[in-house]
Parts: C-alpha cells; structure tokens; sequence
C-alpha cells in the first residue's frame, strides 16, 4: 500500500448541505418526533403556571385564565396539540420494537400491542374530561 | 451527449475518487442500456467492461447474500445488486460510496472500524459452564428458543444500517446497529452464558446509548434484521439489569 | 454490569413519555384550547371549583407527575436531539443544562403543591 494514499474521512457524508434530517423524509419525520418533546414540556409549564396563579388567589387565576384567551395562546396551544398527537401517535408504534413479545415461536403482531394503547389513551381522557367537566 | 437519456438508455453519474492522481473527488456521467432486469451492479459492472475500466466498486454474490455491493443510489444505502434500473428509470441515477465509512478509491470505503466493533462484541457462543464434550452429544434447542434470536442472525454484513445512520457518522466510537444486533443474537441464544461479558461493550456510552431512535438502520436493512428492535430491547434489558444492580447490589445475578 | 449510569435517565424518559402519549393531548385540548374558546360549561374553570379539586392529596401527586415525568422526558429527548443535529463537542454541559432544568422544573412542582 503506498503509505502517503488519502481516504475521504468517513464524515464526507455529514457535511454536506443540507443537514442530514432535511435530506430525506424519514430523517425529517425523526426530527419532528423528537421536536415534540418541546411543545410537551412547554405546556407542562404552562399548566404548572396555572396551579401557581392558583395558589395566589382568585384574581391572579382568572388573569391566566385571560391571556389563555389571546389568540396568540390559542394558536400555540394548536400547534402544541398537534405535535402532542404526534408524539402519542409515533410512542404507540414504537413501544412494541422494544419487546419482542412471543409466544412460542410466534412473535405476537405488533397491531395487539399498539391496540391497547390506544384504548388505555382514550379511556384515560375521558377520565381527565369527566373530572374537569362534572368531577 | 444529449442531456435527456434516449429511449432504451439511462444516465448514472457516478461518484469517482483516485488519490494516486491526487484529484479532487468528482461525478462522472456514464450512459448504460436500460434493461428491466438490470440493478445497478449490472449497470456498473457494464461500465467497467465497455467504457471505463478503472471504475472500482466491490461485488461477489449479486443476489443480495454475501453483503458486498452496498452503495448509495440517490442518497439511499442500498445493494447494488438489488437495487433495479427500472425503479428510478428514466430519471438519472446517482451513485456514490456508502455513507459514514473512509472511502479509499471510486465506490470502495475502508470497513476496518466496523470489523473491529463486530469483533468488539464477542460474537460467539461464550460458555460459563464450560463446554460439553462432544460425546456428549449437541447442545438441544427448541424452535421457540431459536425464533427468539433467528431474525437477528440473518445479518450479511452489508453495513447499510451504518450507511443509514447519522449517528454513527456523528460519534466514530459508537458500536452501530449491526453490531449491537448480533450482539443480541448471542445474548439471545439459549446455549450462549455470555450476556454479562458483553454488556461492558454493549451497555457503554458508545454502546445501545448513543442511538436516538432514528430507525432508518432497519428500514434500509435488505434482510429484515431489525437491528433498531435489537438495540430498543437491549437498552430495555440493559435499564432492568442497572435498576437491579442499584436496588440489590449484593444479590447474585442469574448466571446466562 | 451497566458501565453507563444512561438507564437511569432513559426509564425517566420512558416514563415522561408514556405519561405524555396518554395525559397531554387531553389537557392541552380542554385547558389550552375548548376551555379559552368557551366550549367548556361556564363553570368548568371557575376558580373555587379548581381549588377544591387541587385539595385533594390525590389530584396533586396526579399534577406532580403530569408535570415532572414530561420535564425529564424532554430533558432526555432535547439533549440527544441536540447531539444529533452537531452539537457533540458540548455533550456533558448540554446534559447537565437539560437535566438540571428537569430537576429544577420538578423541584419548583413540588414546592407549588405542597410547599
């Protein structure tokens, strides 16, 4: 081997433009599932401002309650809520790759995994509604 | 030549590198016969033999077993054997070396650092009971103790999950989805007692932890390996094993 | 043999995500947007109703982990995401800066429902 030959280093394909999760869908699907953990904790926060401005009494409360009705506030809240849903959607059909459920040799379909998600999802909602709206 | 192909040709421009020349790296623009049932290796392999014979790509088997043509087509890890001209036809079709790995020449990249992570995982039978004289006849498997761990042994090599993973081009020590796949198919193998051993490699920063999740490893991998489900099942088994260790230090751990 | 102490934040990763999948969809949509737009029963929000719901011991731990368990989620995700889009060189201080605002997060909960 002659000992001066270059190789390309290994990171040729990194620095190019553009950035690797705009170069292809599932990279950018990737890097909107993990964006989601933003807007999660961003609303975690807010909800945790809430029970503050409870805690100071009545007139700060129904302050929050109001800058909650600025459009603004309203449409991040969408935006949170889409990205919410994501993250719920994309978690429910990840979580059975992280278990190799078999019985017997067979392995059990991922869709009797990722059913009782869904359902465990949509009772607990109701749950949280029936205590907030008549609890 | 004409910019649009003609009926019955197609345009692969094709990713050239000769260090000897001391040139910069560059495209070159080759004109093949569309065949229906050529893939890309055909239409490389056409290259070499009609019009440019110092075109270096690696190839063995073309039938998508032994691991050795994989390349990028269009910025997607693929085997050149199986990856079909009528599927991008008439449109150009790009080649280039497989991403994430030195590129020594043309299509042809330095593979020591994933020869020595595969080898960094002890991928063989590790025995604490010693072994069983062979008078003693086989060691026995059910079919159901051979599925848990079949579909990770299905591995050829191809490092097209290494290709596909930014991760690995991102941290040079991180071991990879192929590695920690076959990792977990000796962990999984109910004649394998090594599982212990090679958590120290496994269950490492470099290790199951640096991977995100991406899951383009198993979507690229010709074999249906999963080597994503490999590394999401180890991290699971590698976290029970920790809260274990932290919560009784001075238990005995089941021998495997 | 875990050499990685990683599993310990994983699991709260884990957990912060499972409590996100199931819980957060729901509060955004009532709290954030049908309760702001009017779609929710007038009193639904009302102030003493809400006091009295948050009396209970139970509602509060329910508040302590809706609100910790996503932190430590995002602290776990965002510090990875960080990495993966080129910011390996500040590993360790982007690990600590994230997870710290987790525990500090967690911290402030706590002391806002039972300080």
């Amino acid at each position: 081997m002659k000992p001066d030959v270059r190789t390309i280093p290994a990171n040729w394909w990194l620095r190019r433009s553009p950035p690797w999760w705009l170069r292809r869908r599932p990279y950018f699907l990737f890097m909107l599932r993990e964006l989601t953990s933003v807007f999660v904790a961003a609303y975690v926060v807010i909800f945790l401002v809430m029970i503050r401005r409870l805690n100071e009494g009545q007139a700060a409360y129904e302050a929050f309650l109001d800058s909650l009705k600025s459009p603004l506030a309203v449409l991040f809240h969408i935006v949170a809520l889409a990205f919410a849903l994501f993250h719920t959607i994309t978690w429910f059909h990840l979580t059975p790759k992280a278990m190799a459920v078999r019985i017997g040799e067979e392995r059990v379909k991922p869709a009797l995994i990722i059913a009782p998600n869904y359902a465990a999802w949509a009772v607990l909602s109701a749950i949280v509604a029936w205590f907030l709206l008549k609890g | 030549m004409a910019n649009s192909t003609s009926e019955g040709t197609m345009r692969l421009e094709v990713f050239r590198y000769s260090p000897e020349k001391g040139e910069e790296p560059r495209f070159q623009t080759y004109e093949v016969p569309f065949r229906k049932d050529w893939v890309v290796l055909d239409a490389l392999n056409h290259i070499k033999d009609q019009s440019d014979g110092s075109l270096s790509f690696r190839w063995s088997c073309r039938m998508g077993v032994c691991g050795s043509c994989g390349v990028m087509v269009n910025g997607v890890p693929k085997l050149g054997c199986s990856a079909f001209l009528r599927d991008y036809y008439p449109n150009p079709i790009r080649v280039e070396p497989l991403a994430n790995f030195p590129v020594l020449r043309d299509l042809v990249f330095q593979l020591d650092s994933f020869l020595e992570k595969l080898k960094s995982i002890q991928p063989w039978i590790v025995r604490r009971d010693g072994e069983k004289p062979v008078s003693e006849g086989e060691y026995l498997q059910t079919p159901a103790q051979h599925a848990r761990f079949k579909d990770f042994s299905m591995c050829i090599n191809c490092m097209l999950c290494y290709g596909a993973c930014p991760v690995v081009g991102m941290e040079p020590h991180f071991l990879g989805p192929a590695a920690i796949a076959l990792a977990q198919r000796y962990n999984l193998d109910s004649r394998d007692q090594g599982r212990d051993q090679r958590q120290e490699t496994v269950a490492s920063h470099d290790g199951i932890w640096q991977c995100t999740f991406i899951g383009e490893c198993s979507a690229v991998c010709p074999k249906h390996v999963d080597p994503a489900g490999a590394i999401q099942q180890a991290k699971l088994a590698s976290t029970v094993d920790w809260f274990k260790e932290v919560l009784w230090p001075f238990g005995g751990r089941e021998k495997r | 043999m875990a050499k990685s102490n990683e599993p310990f934040w994983w699991s709260l990763f884990s957990a912060g995500g499972v409590v996100a999948a199931l819980l957060i969809p729901i509060h955004i949509l009532l709290f954030g947007i049908a309760g702001p737009l009017g779609m929710l029963p007038a009193d639904a929000l009302e102030f003493s109703r809400m006091q009295a719901l948050l009396a209970h011991p139970l509602t509060r731990l329910y508040c302590f982990v809706l609100i910790s368990l996503p932190l430590f989620h995002w602290a776990h995700r965002f510090r990875f995401t960080l990495v993966d889009l080129g910011l390996h060189g500040a590993a360790m201080l982007i690990a600590v800066l994230c997870y710290g605002a987790a525990i500090a997060g967690t911290i402030v909960a706590a002391l806002t429902l039972w300080g």
